[in-house]
């Protein structure tokens, strides 16, 4: 279970505590700029731990993961582009669409292992990238503008307030941990870890790997449109550079940084990505120089990411 | 670690302490990338017109604040959002890209702040979108290539061959042409943006197709690897070529230290050339030369304009700058001495202006820059102003 | 059915195969061999056409240019292994991917300060920079010239591997690293000179397009991505199958640039057409990768007995 004195979870509380009390923090400190930088990172968040399930968990290096982002957003402006603005009609369907599509690729990419497997997660993202650019009447790489969010029809429950905003991507921050919490240490999990180690041993006792690496692709991939899904709401507007190969990079960058195979390490990767690239972006405009060679420091001396850094020997797996 | 985070936030607060100018103004292009160089550019003509105005505006100090877009639309709609909410600027302005600007709009707009794009003009803020706080004081997407359509008729081209890249602005410029080209299209290829740098098959399919001219678009740098394999394929000479945005001051410095000289003589269109002759371009174009030593591209000669703009509106409510609506009516006017002369605002806030022919040729001391010719379009005005209720 | 169009649009789809080929090789030696995910080989790529172009530039021969890139791109590739991949052999892809993707962005930028964001255009001489007639084809000099530099790397490449004493160090360290290392071969030593060969054949890829493209910073990235669909397709570690499966590439993406919109026609409206056409043939090399892999997960040539 969680401890208490590990400094990685002391800062994943913190991170997780920052996320809860910024839109009413922030602007006390003058800083209202903070609470949307904070609301992008929990998106980034909920799509890195979606990824986190596969690759952590399962080992499966998606290099093609930001499209699920896409999806979802698309889904939703192409929608608001026809006048549907009702959300119970919007977000079944985007979570159709993506279990979907995350279905047809995972049953054509989990066929291959390794470096393979990376190379077709990316070909088959590119795809859809491109398919995205030369859709001229949703607006190509100009991006389409979505006029309103989505629509519950709840007079209590309107998320074009931005505090109700805020807190629905907070929720689904939680539920997405906790899912991931769940799914781990299910039976599910069990089998998932144990042919990350090794598949063919799993086999030989008669589990079907395949099934349960598909299931749990399509759960990410469902996982990750929601957060595309929540980023189109945010920003009001879609374009396909959401769900381009280096927003694939930086998410892979991300779940490695906060730790891979933790349950809050993709949280604090995101978090630290992002707010690091925001704080360098100020000080020079130089700065990929500085972040390029951080990255490679980061992989070759921190194996486990920051969770390993800071998880004491004696506590780690 | 509970230290590290408190000393962030306390460096974050300390970065927030109001800077000591009374006109701030947010300047949003790309410095980042290798499409930088028109960042920079657009930087260089903004640092020329604050030494021209001696960084004042009606007597108040005028700070420029650059923000990088990263030529990606959440971070430029982030770095918008920093300017405005963090920075606290009076006027946002900048914007190469159309995708950067549709989503940081909003941010500026929202804020009831006056937002003016020096460069991006995509058809939804001419149309439906357009706001009241929004001014272009470029060109709408769709108006360079229909001068260029223009032109082709009155150069006798009867048979047409496209060739450009399939993103958002491609297709905008070939959608242009084909609004006011009169004669037939006989091909049209939209390659894939930006991997594709190689045009053997089409050039070899526009061989084959005999038209009578060919258009393309390549901004940035595809445009001199399009143009050298245009020459390579033997198409220089046997079929001329019509451009818009590919051969700027840009590009050109760089075909002439390469020596490529098919590119004298062709023709392209837009609002505005170095040898425009009026007196404010005239000073533009001569300190520009004199302090960087080479010639303004129309990115630079826009974000000059920019800064003049915005000095007309200060200036005619006195420096109060929190006097919006006073500004606006101001800015309305377009009443200044711009580098392309005298032109108004339609009623989508986009210029009414002329379009001129504008030919690659050799100056007087050897550099290679375009020559301006007849104006194609004059007053012409963009195609979505109907659909703006303004 | 215009022939004059049809052998045109060949030739390009064959010259276009043979740059891939160039970067596939470099890159599906590298993995063979070493095992090593190297992503950072786009870059190499981009210093090719920097460092060689501006030797152009400066002895004024681009002849030249090419000539001194070999040694230079020799020495920076085996610096690079040396320093910063050496550090990965032992370690998973993921941490490959994620370590090379570092470097392109430290390389990318290092660029944009060294040479600034323009650019750099690399003239021909004039004697290839011309048309030459083939029948009734009028082609450019300068493609047929990439197109026999290719076909000669190809052939010193073929004659390497299996006729030199180091081509033989190379196929046994492919085959079993392990075992080669414990009959005495300096493996450190091999695998910084297969990666130093990986680099001068990138770098010659760059540099020998750069006078049809001009050089740009990001200019591997897209490459690279196509390189690696190409070694998928001809699986990893065969110098064979890249060669085989490059020109394969390299000729349907042609042939679909060129005649994919005319196919559509055939049972598509106009507007559809144009608009899938481009969209469909963006996506065809990807299409074609989805399908040998689906059928043949490890590519048409895997090497035989590829372990260790």
């Amino acid at each position: 279970m969680i401890e208490l004195r590990n400094p990685a979870n002391i800062l994943t509380a913190i991170v997780i505590g920052l996320c809860a009390v910024v839109p009413f923090l922030a602007p006390a400190l003058g800083e209202p700029f903070y609470v949307i930088v904070f609301a992008r990172i929990m998106i980034w968040a909920i799509a890195a731990v979606s990824l986190n399930l596969i690759m952590g968990y399962g080992g499966m290096i998606s290099f093609g993961h930001a499209v699920y982002l896409g999806i979802g957003g698309y889904t939703i402006g192409i929608l608001a582009f026809h006048g549907v603005n009702n959300a119970w009609i919007q977000w079944p369907l985007g979570i159709g669409i993506c279990a979907l599509i995350s279905l047809i690729f995972g049953a054509i990419s989990l066929r291959t292992r390794g470096v393979y497997f990376i190379m077709i997660t990316l070909a088959l993202a590119q795809m859809i990238f491109f398919l995205s650019v030369s859709a001229e009447r949703y607006g190509s790489d100009d991006g389409l503008n979505i006029l309103g969010r989505s629509d519950f029809g709840l007079p209590f429950y309107n998320l074009s307030d931005k505090l109700t905003m805020y807190y629905t991507i907070f929720a689904f921050l939680l539920l997405s941990v906790f899912v991931s919490w769940r799914l781990i240490h299910s039976r599910f999990g069990v089998v998932m870890r144990a042919a990350k180690s090794n598949d063919t041993r799993v086999q030989a006792v008669g589990v079907s790997t395949y099934r349960y690496r598909l299931t749990a692709f399509v759960i990410a991939g469902v996982m990750c449109g929601i957060a595309g899904m929540l980023q189109a709401n945010l920003e009001n507007f879609v374009s396909p550079d959401m769900m381009n190969w280096p927003r694939s990079g930086e998410l892979i960058f991300m779940v490695v940084l906060g730790g891979m195979s933790t349950l809050f390490g993709p949280v604090t990767g995101a978090f630290v990505f992002l707010m690091l690239s925001e704080i360098l972006s100020t000080w020079t405009i130089h700065w990929h120089i500085i972040f390029g060679p951080f990255l490679v420091l980061v992989v070759i001396f921190a194996r486990g990411g920051i969770a390993g850094l800071l998880t004491p020997r004696a506590a780690r797996e | 670690m509970l230290k590290k985070m408190l000393g962030t936030a306390a460096v974050l607060t300390l970065m927030a302490s109001p800077v000591a100018a009374d006109i701030k103004i947010g300047f949003v292009t790309t410095l980042t990338t290798p499409v930088a160089v028109i960042g920079k550019d657009m930087r260089d003509a903004v640092e020329l017109a604050m030494e021209h105005i001696g960084g004042k505006m009606a007597g108040e100090d005028v700070e420029i604040v650059y923000a990088d877009d990263e030529f990606n639309s959440q971070k430029g709609k982030q770095a918008t959002e920093r300017l405005v909410l963090r920075d606290d600027v009076d006027i946002v302005a900048g914007y190469i890209w159309s995708n950067v600007l549709l989503a940081s709009a909003p941010v500026v707009l929202n804020a009831n702040k006056i937002l003016i794009s020096a460069n991006a003009g995509p058809s939804p803020l001419a149309g439906a979108q357009c706001n009241a706080n929004f001014f272009n004081i470029a060109w709408q997407n769709d108006q360079t290539p229909m001068a260029l359509g223009e032109l082709l008729n009155q150069q006798g081209v009867k048979s047409l061959y496209l060739v450009a890249p399939n993103y958002a602005a491609g297709q905008n410029m070939v959608a242009g042409v084909e609004r006011t080209f009169k004669g037939e299209v006989v091909g049209k290829d939209m390659t894939v943006w930006p991997s594709q740098r190689d045009w053997s098959a089409e050039l070899s399919k526009v061989k084959a197709a005999k038209p009578d001219g060919v258009f393309t678009f390549y901004p940035g740098p595809a445009g001199p690897a399009f143009i050298k394999q245009y020459q390579q394929a033997g198409l220089e000479g046997q079929v001329p070529l019509y451009s818009v945005y590919t051969l700027d001051s840009i590009s050109l410095p760089l075909f002439q230290k390469a020596g490529m000289e098919t590119v004298l003589g062709t023709k392209m269109t837009q609002f505005w050339a170095p040898d425009l002759d009026n007196a404010a371009n005239k000073k533009f174009v001569a300190d520009f030369r004199k302090k960087y030593g080479r010639y303004p591209s129309f990115y630079a000669a826009q974000s000059y304009d920019a800064i003049m703009f915005i000095k007309s509106g200060v200036e005619a409510v006195s420096g109060d700058i929190g006097n919006i609506d006073g500004m606006r009516a101001a800015l309305k006017k377009a009443d200044f001495d711009s580098i392309r002369g005298d032109f108004t605002f339609g009623n989508n806030h986009f210029p009414i202006q002329n379009f001129y022919e504008r030919t690659v040729v050799k100056d007087a001391d050897g550099n290679w820059t375009t020559a301006v010719g007849r104006a194609v379009l004059k007053d012409h005005q963009d195609p979505y102003a109907s659909q703006c209720k303004m | 059915m215009d022939y004059v169009l049809l052998t045109e649009q060949f030739l390009n789809g064959f010259q276009l195969g043979i740059i891939l080929f160039l970067m596939a090789a470099g890159l599906t030696l590298v993995f063979g061999i070493m095992d090593l995910v190297n992503l950072a080989h786009g870059s190499m790529f981009m210093i090719g056409a920097f460092v060689g172009g501006t030797i152009a530039v400066l002895t004024g021969s681009f002849i030249v240019g090419v000539v001194l890139m070999i040694p230079a791109m020799l020495v920076i590739g085996m610096v690079v292994e040396m320093t910063t991949l050496r550090t990965l052999y032992p370690r998973d892809h993921l941490d490959h991917v994620l370590a090379t993707f570092g470097l392109i962005l430290f390389f990318n930028e290092a660029t944009r300060i060294i040479w600034g964001p323009e650019g750099l255009l690399v003239p021909l001489p004039a004697f290839l920079d011309g048309t030459v007639a083939l029948g009734a084809i009028t082609y450019p000099v300068y493609r047929i010239v990439i197109i026999v530099i290719g076909l000669a790397v190809a052939l010193g490449l073929y004659l390497l591997v299996s006729h030199t004493r180091i081509g033989m160090l190379i196929r046994a360290g492919a085959s079993n690293r392990t075992m080669a290392g414990a009959l005495g071969v300096n493996i450190p030593l091999l695998f910084s000179i297969v990666f130093g060969i990986g680099a001068v054949l990138a770098g010659l890829a760059g540099l020998i397009i750069t006078p049809i493209t001009q050089a740009q910073i990001g200019m591997g990235e897209d490459v690279l991505i196509l390189a690696f669909v190409v070694i998928v397709i001809g699986g990893i570690g065969s110098i064979r199958g890249a060669f085989i499966a490059s020109i394969v590439t390299g000729v349907i993406d042609t042939m679909g640039r060129s005649f994919l919109d005319v196919f559509l026609l055939l049972f598509l409206p106009e507007n559809a057409a144009e608009s899938a056409g481009p969209a469909l043939s963006s996506m065809l090399i990807y299409v074609l990768m989805a399908a040998i892999l689906f059928f043949r997960p490890q590519g048409l040539f895997p090497p035989k007995g590829a372990g260790g």
